[in-house]
């Protein structure tokens, strides 16, 4: 091939086909047959996490040593794109502990650390990202949560909302403030055990999709960690957390956290969908006399639904790749989160029309699927921080 | 007692989820453009052998394929699966299993494996001859349609899918066996294991290095598809079914 000749942002490698294919294989075989069940149980099957990281599949970038894949961002795409395909709730336990939770400490953490946690979350243990609070959603730093240091160690009080996986989490990231009237500059970010004295995980809200995926309140009462359990310095958690979470407010580089989440995310919102436009049950049902596949009113339909699905994939992926190459990402990141959340509902409700009466019963995936749709346009950003990161981004090119 | 080294044939074939298509003109299955996998029951020769590593019974397994560049996917699959090093016997044409059984002939005087695992068949020709010839070329004993293999004392203790049941035999070093579906269910190439099979050596070998006579000795006709399923119907009485299988379909 010429230089000049560029593969395309979903032309894929050899690892990468190789990766798809076993990811497919382990969904359709592993997950498939538990998904209906785990959504109307709303909880996760409890196979289902072990076997996640016997495939790999939560340290997909981690590196060798610590037990991980080392493999690429476009790569921890493609399994949380197949895995979503079949089901939302558990790519988004692999997608939040990948692309948020495991970078930070792979980004933050001492070798220390490293060693001690992320060699755990790589291969037994999952985690939560406990940012949110009960009044601070989108403006998360505003929080509450403090963390009070006595001698050699520190001493957190408060509570968490939200915090997706937390009924299952081994691992929490935590977010609290060592002198609330030093405001965001006093904001420390601390990695530790779940299981430990004054944590309580409460109980899980009872939701409209991702169903599977536990979302929790996660209370801390006198929880005593050591110094070490600092990720960075303290008063450094408001720069981790931003860049996790808020590229908005920083530069390119600083920003790419928020944003490799949310070209994850949106993988997760709208590849959920892409099997069910080409193959839902409308194509073949009969009207008329005729299969409504040969009324052109629905071809057109489902050929513009195709169309936005293909134009959201190249979306995703081209940020994946930009984001990859170490190039500045974050508009295009934050363009495809907003356009495949809102693609993924479409093609969603579109598939239950299509389907007629039995597209609205729970005999059949799309019902789910549109469900499921719903928390792409709120969880890790909504349709309107996305809206106003894109537009920062524009008044500063126009400036 | 633990085999030195186990050599695994692994074979590229249409992946077995794809619709096949046969060539308009009849002169094979189209495969431009159609996804390609490892033959399933080569898998499960992958999996026993890497079994037999990690429970101490084996030292070494080398994956062996025969085909063109592109079998190196195939091979890396092999590697990622637990295999130790590869095995990649170049060659563009389609070999007949005799031609493929000198192949590997050849190579097992190269590589001195005491034990050779095959899949039984493979789901694009169905065969199933491989496994056979080698084992008559090389004088080895063979076991077939594997669904259970035990090591024990100097010998394979070997299970077989027979017609009436299962058959058990003991099977004296080297030797060739053939695996069945119920054999194992292989596993999943780890994300890890991904990424450590490109690292893994594989020797890259011309057939014609082999000095092997793969001629063929058969001629290919014609490939046709098989026919289409005609619509049923449906009748309202016994009556009715007795008359039409009487009089239309004359059966009874």
């Amino acid at each position: 091939m010429s230089e000049s000749v560029r593969p395309a942002a979903t032309e894929w490698s050899d690892d990468e086909v190789m990766l798809r294919d076993m990811v497919k294989r382990f969904a359709a075989k592993e997950v498939a047959p538990l998904v209906s069940k785990m959504d109307k149980e709303g909880k996760m099957d409890g196979s289902m996490l072990k076997q996640l990281f016997e495939a790999g599949f939560m340290g997909v970038e981690v590196e060798d040593k610590y037990g991980g894949g080392e493999m690429s961002f476009t790569q921890t795409c493609i399994v949380v794109e197949e895995l979503s395909k079949v089901d939302a709730s558990v790519s988004l336990v692999v997608d939040i502990h990948n692309t948020l939770n495991n970078r930070v400490v792979e980004r933050w953490g001492t070798d220390s650390q490293k060693s001690k946690w992320l060699s755990q979350m790589a291969t037994t243990s999952l985690s939560s990202f406990c940012l949110s609070e009960a009044s601070s959603g989108s403006d998360a730093f505003a929080l509450k949560t403090t963390a009070k240091q006595q001698g050699d160690h520190y001493v957190l009080n408060g509570s968490k909302m939200w915090i997706s996986n937390a009924a299952e989490a081994d691992v929490f990231i935590l977010f609290a403030t060592v002198d609330e009237s030093l405001r965001h500059k006093g904001i420390t970010a601390f990695i530790l055990d779940a299981k430990q004295p004054g944590v309580h995980v409460g109980k899980k809200e009872d939701k409209l999709g991702i169903r599977a995926s536990s979302t929790c309140e996660v209370r801390f009462d006198d929880v005593k960690v050591a110094k070490d359990a600092v990720l960075g310095s303290p008063g450094e958690g408001y720069r981790i957390a931003i860049q996790a979470l808020n590229e908005g407010r920083i530069g390119a580089e600083a920003g790419m956290f928020l944003s490799m989440r949310d070209s994850q995310l949106l993988c997760s919102s709208f590849f959920s969908f892409s099997d069910q436009a080409s193959d839902s049950l409308c194509l073949h049902g009969e009207q008329f006399g005729k299969p409504i596949s040969e009324f052109q009113g629905l071809q057109f339909q489902v050929a513009e639904v195709c169309a936005e699905l293909e134009a959201a994939k190249v979306l995703v992926y081209n940020a994946a790749r930009l984001k990859d190459s170490g190039a500045p990402f974050v508009k295009e990141a934050a363009i495809a989160k907003l356009i495949s959340s809102k693609t993924s509902e479409k093609v969603a409700s579109k598939c239950v029309e299509w389907m007629g009466g039995v597209g609205f019963t729970t005999d059949y995936a799309v019902e789910k699927y549109f469900r499921d749709s719903k928390i792409g346009q709120i969880y890790e950003g909504t349709t309107n921080i996305h809206l106003q990161t894109i537009w920062k981004l524009i008044e500063k090119e126009y400036a | 007692m633990s085999l030195s080294r186990v050599l695994v044939g692994v074979k590229r074939v249409v992946d077995y989820a794809v619709k096949i298509r046969v060539k308009p003109d009849g002169s094979g299955v189209d495969k431009t453009n159609v996804k390609m996998s490892m033959n399933p029951f080569c898998e499960i020769a992958v999996e026993e052998s890497v079994r037999l590593k990690e429970r101490g019974l084996a030292q070494e397994v080398v994956a062996m394929t025969i085909g063109p560049s592109q079998n190196m996917d195939t091979i890396r699959t092999a590697l990622a699966m637990g295999a130790d090093r590869g095995i990649h016997v170049v060659c563009d044409q389609d070999l007949e299993p005799l031609a493929v059984s000198k192949v590997f002939q050849a190579v097992v005087q190269k590589e001195t494996p005491q034990a050779v695992i095959l899949g039984k068949q493979a789901i694009d020709d169905d065969c199933n001859q491989t496994g056979q010839m080698l084992a008559g070329l090389l004088d080895w004993p063979q076991g077939t349609f594997l669904s259970k293999l035990e090591v024990e004392n100097d010998a394979l203790k070997v299970t077989r899918e027979v017609d009436g049941g299962l058959e058990t035999l003991n099977l004296s070093i080297p030797a060739v066996l053939t695996c069945d579906l119920r054999l194992n269910e292989p596993r999943y190439a780890s994300l890890p294991n991904i990424m450590k099979a490109k690292r893994k050596p594989v020797e890259s070998i011309p057939v014609a290095d082999l000095g092997v006579d793969i001629k063929s000795h058969l001629d290919v006709l014609r490939i046709e598809e098989t026919p289409k399923r005609q619509g049923g119907g449906k009748v309202e009485s016994v009556a009715e079914l007795v008359d039409k299988l009487k009089n239309e379909a004359g059966v009874i």
